[in-house]
């Protein structure tokens, strides 16, 4: 718990971050952007596990524990990404979102 | 006494079928010839052991042969429900092996031709590319026509008849590169198939109104009675039972090619040779005399057997006109066909004039002793035929002239069943054509007549193709005619030895309409003390006379046929063209069936049906490209379709709830 802070302050905080997030996710054509825009998804899910879990049920860990969780599989899933990504580069010399989009009717 | 042995008859030709044809890739040609003959010498074998404990072993009951069952097994059985004149009735479908003397015989027949026809087929077929599938057919042959020939009941009998025509649709159509072959198998089955649609019809019509299906239920005379109260119902002055029979005699005469569903027959000899041997001469062509045969009391019994008279006249104008037409054929299997047409006829006329009792039930007795020795001689006129073939590698008779010298087994034996089918004295022809001319002259004068005339029309027109083959002019061949191998020539010896050996064997002792002996001679001469030598010299004479007139024309090469031939001017170009039957076929069906049937309803079928459909699918595809866009491949409208979706949710959630 922090000093002069309450919850809903915080909570006010992870909603602006996730509608920053859902719009870089929306609006960036670069691939790259867009991966940050998702760890800035993941992020406030994060915040809000730590928050709720610190603010209403102080007595117990389980949200911490889901927090790192969270952050190990946001770690394998960049990696995977990135990994896409890359692969994507050699093929199309671009990380354009627009390269994508052969896979349609 | 056992017959239970007799289920192998059946099972050892479908198994041989089964293992032929699975395996048709792997067994080597050589290893299936020996196949198929090791089996069908086993159903030979089987079907003479029979036919000995039957004739022989057996006692007679009152001095009648009596019914032996090798196997019975109820399949269906249905309630006819009560109606207002007929009481609840129990129907019965059954299959079985039913043994009296008409279905050992055939047995025997079936199984003899069957065996040499296999043998032969070792040679002639030797080389062909589907010699193992070619076996494999001919066994699927013998087991449905065993089927047929010992079947208990009627269905029985229609499902192993349906069986024979997929056989014969199968080997007639067995060089399926030559369209004109498969041309010929279709038409025989379409014909085939369109008379057994009346046999079907004659089938129901006999199960409700008889009351059964089983022979030995339909044809005990002491149930006629039951089923005539029970079936008093006129149609057009006959009852309904007799139209029963009628109908089913109709599916009779398409498989035994009588007039006027004959046309399948002669086109049929697109099949290898051994095949018109085996199918379209001696056995599955006979299955609608059998049939008559088998049904006998029945049709002699209703309407003062007037279904009977049918058969007489139909087979009467059917072997009269067969004969005229086999005068100008000019392909020997085709006059070889047309004579097979009018010796089946001679045997429905010697059915249909017979009686049931005693001397009266002559002509049953020589219809089927005509068609055991017919099954012999005519299979050898087609073995030899074959043999001929394979040596000149022609149908037609103009490719062939003074063959006696090159194929000299094949000439000696052609000649003992030309004599045979010709009626010429001591050979079985003779014995058997003497009693159909006996049964039709006590019987029926006009129908004497037109015997007596086919008779002496058979012997000119046989040996006219025998003198045209084998002796004639001389015709310059491109690679010298050689005999055929032992495996063709033996079977001809064997069924040239039959085409005179059957004559003595005592018939009128074991094949009569109420198993009675008929002349009671009993010796290997009976035969002849039992001929009736006023009217065998006429048939004699006839005979001869034919000979005669074929010796003179074709002996050497002259010119006397040709002038005869424009003498008849017209009517010679009637025959030749077999009285345009075929092209009356093609103008009711294309002209009148196509056009004023099939295309309306083809039109209907294209128009509003298919185009209903159609119209769906077309519906279909445009609806989906109008909403196809969706599916635009842009990740960034698929996450924004989805967050608008939830957001729209929770919106739901928190506001309307």
């Amino acid at each position: 718990m922090i000093e002069n802070v309450s919850i809903y302050e915080l909570l006010t905080l992870t909603t602006l971050l996730f509608f920053i997030g859902l719009y870089g996710f929306l609006t960036r054509k670069n691939l790259i952007t867009m991966l940050m825009a998702i760890e800035l998804l993941l992020n406030t899910s994060v915040i809000n596990f730590v928050v709720i879990n610190k603010y209403l049920y102080p007595d117990v860990l389980q949200g911490v524990y889901f927090s790192i969780f969270i952050i190990a599989v946001a770690a394998a899933e960049t990696a995977l990404a990135i990994s896409i990504i890359i692969n994507l580069y050699r093929l199309k010399t671009s990380v354009d979102i627009s390269e994508t989009e052969t896979m349609k009717y | 006494m056992d017959f239970s042995y007799t289920i192998f008859i059946l099972i050892i030709p479908i198994a041989m079928f089964l293992l032929l044809g699975f395996f048709y890739n792997k067994i080597k040609p050589a290893v299936s010839g020996w196949i198929g003959v090791a089996g069908l010498t086993a159903v030979a074998g089987m079907s003479y052991y029979t036919a000995y404990q039957y004739f022989f072993n057996i006692p007679k009951v009152a001095g009648k042969f009596q019914t032996f069952f090798g196997f019975k097994m109820n399949w269906m059985n249905y309630i006819l429900p009560k109606t207002e004149d007929l009481p609840e009735r129990f129907l019965a479908i059954d299959m079985g092996i039913l043994l009296d003397p008409i279905s050992i015989m055939m047995m025997v027949v079936v199984s003899t031709i069957s065996l040499m026809v296999h043998i032969y087929s070792r040679g002639y077929m030797k080389g062909d590319r589907g010699y193992t599938k070619f076996f494999a057919f001919l066994s699927l042959f013998t087991f449905a026509m065993m089927g047929l020939v010992v079947a208990t009941n009627l269905f029985q009998i229609y499902v192993f008849w349906e069986l024979v025509g997929v056989s014969s649709f199968l080997l007639i159509g067995y060089y399926y590169e030559k369209p004109s072959a498969v041309a010929a198998a279709k038409k025989a089955f379409i014909v085939t198939r369109f008379a057994d649609l009346g046999f079907l019809i004659g089938i129901l019509l006999m199960g409700y109104y008889g009351g059964s299906y089983d022979f030995m239920e339909l044809n005990n005379p002491e149930g006629f009675n039951i089923i005539l109260e029970n079936a008093p119902q006129k149609f057009m002055g006959i009852s309904v039972i007799t139209t029963a029979l009628i109908l089913m005699f109709m599916g009779g005469a398409g498989k035994s090619a009588m007039f006027p569903l004959h046309i399948w027959l002669p086109d049929a000899m697109e099949g290898p040779t051994p095949v018109s041997a085996l199918i379209h001469a001696a056995t599955m062509v006979v299955a609608g005399v059998y049939l008559v045969a088998r049904m006998f009391p029945m049709f002699h019994f209703f309407d003062d057997g007037f279904a009977l008279h049918v058969v007489a006249w139909v087979g009467a104008i059917s072997s009269l006109i067969a004969a005229i037409i086999a005068l100008t054929q000019t392909d020997i299997k085709r006059v070889l066909a047309f004579s097979t047409m009018s010796q089946i006829g001679y045997m429905m006329l010697a059915l249909g004039v017979s009686e049931y009792d005693g001397h009266e039930g002559l002509g049953y007795m020589a219809s089927m002793w005509h068609l055991f020795s017919h099954a012999m001689f005519k299979a050898l006129l087609f073995l030899a035929a074959g043999s001929v073939i394979h040596a000149v590698h022609s149908n037609y008779l103009k490719d062939m002239g003074g063959l006696r010298k090159y194929l000299p087994i094949t000439n000696i034996t052609f000649l003992i069943a030309a004599l045979s089918i010709s009626g010429f004295p001591l050979t079985a022809g003779f014995f058997s054509k003497d009693e159909i001319l006996v049964a039709a002259f006590e019987h029926n004068k006009p129908i004497y007549f037109i015997t007596l005339f086919v008779a002496g029309l058979t012997a000119f027109y046989m040996f006219r193709l025998y003198f045209g083959i084998f002796w004639g002019k001389k015709t310059a061949y491109e690679h010298t005619p050689h005999e055929s191998p032992w495996s063709m020539t033996i079977p001809l010896m064997f069924l040239a030895f039959m085409s005179i050996a059957s004559g003595y064997l005592p018939f009128s002792e074991w094949v009569t309409a109420d198993r009675e002996a008929i002349h009671g001679h009993i010796g290997l001469f009976s035969n002849l003390g039992a001929i009736h030598w006023d009217m065998a010299a006429i048939a004699i004479a006839t005979g001869l006379l034919g000979i005669a007139i074929a010796w003179f024309f074709y002996k050497k090469p002259t010119d006397y046929p040709a002038k005869i031939s424009a003498a008849f001017g017209r009517f010679y170009k009637w025959t030749f063209n077999k009285f345009y039957i075929d092209e009356v076929y093609l103008f009711i069906t294309h002209k009148i069936i196509f056009k004023c049937i099939s295309t309306p309803f083809a039109w209907f079928d294209k128009k509003v049906v298919d185009a209903t459909m159609e119209g769906i699918g077309n519906k279909t595809v445009d609806v989906s490209k109008l909403i196809k866009g969706v599916q635009s491949g842009k990740i960034q409208d698929y996450a924004f379709a989805f967050a608008g979706g939830v957001f729209i949710l929770v919106l739901i959630v928190m506001y309307m709830l």
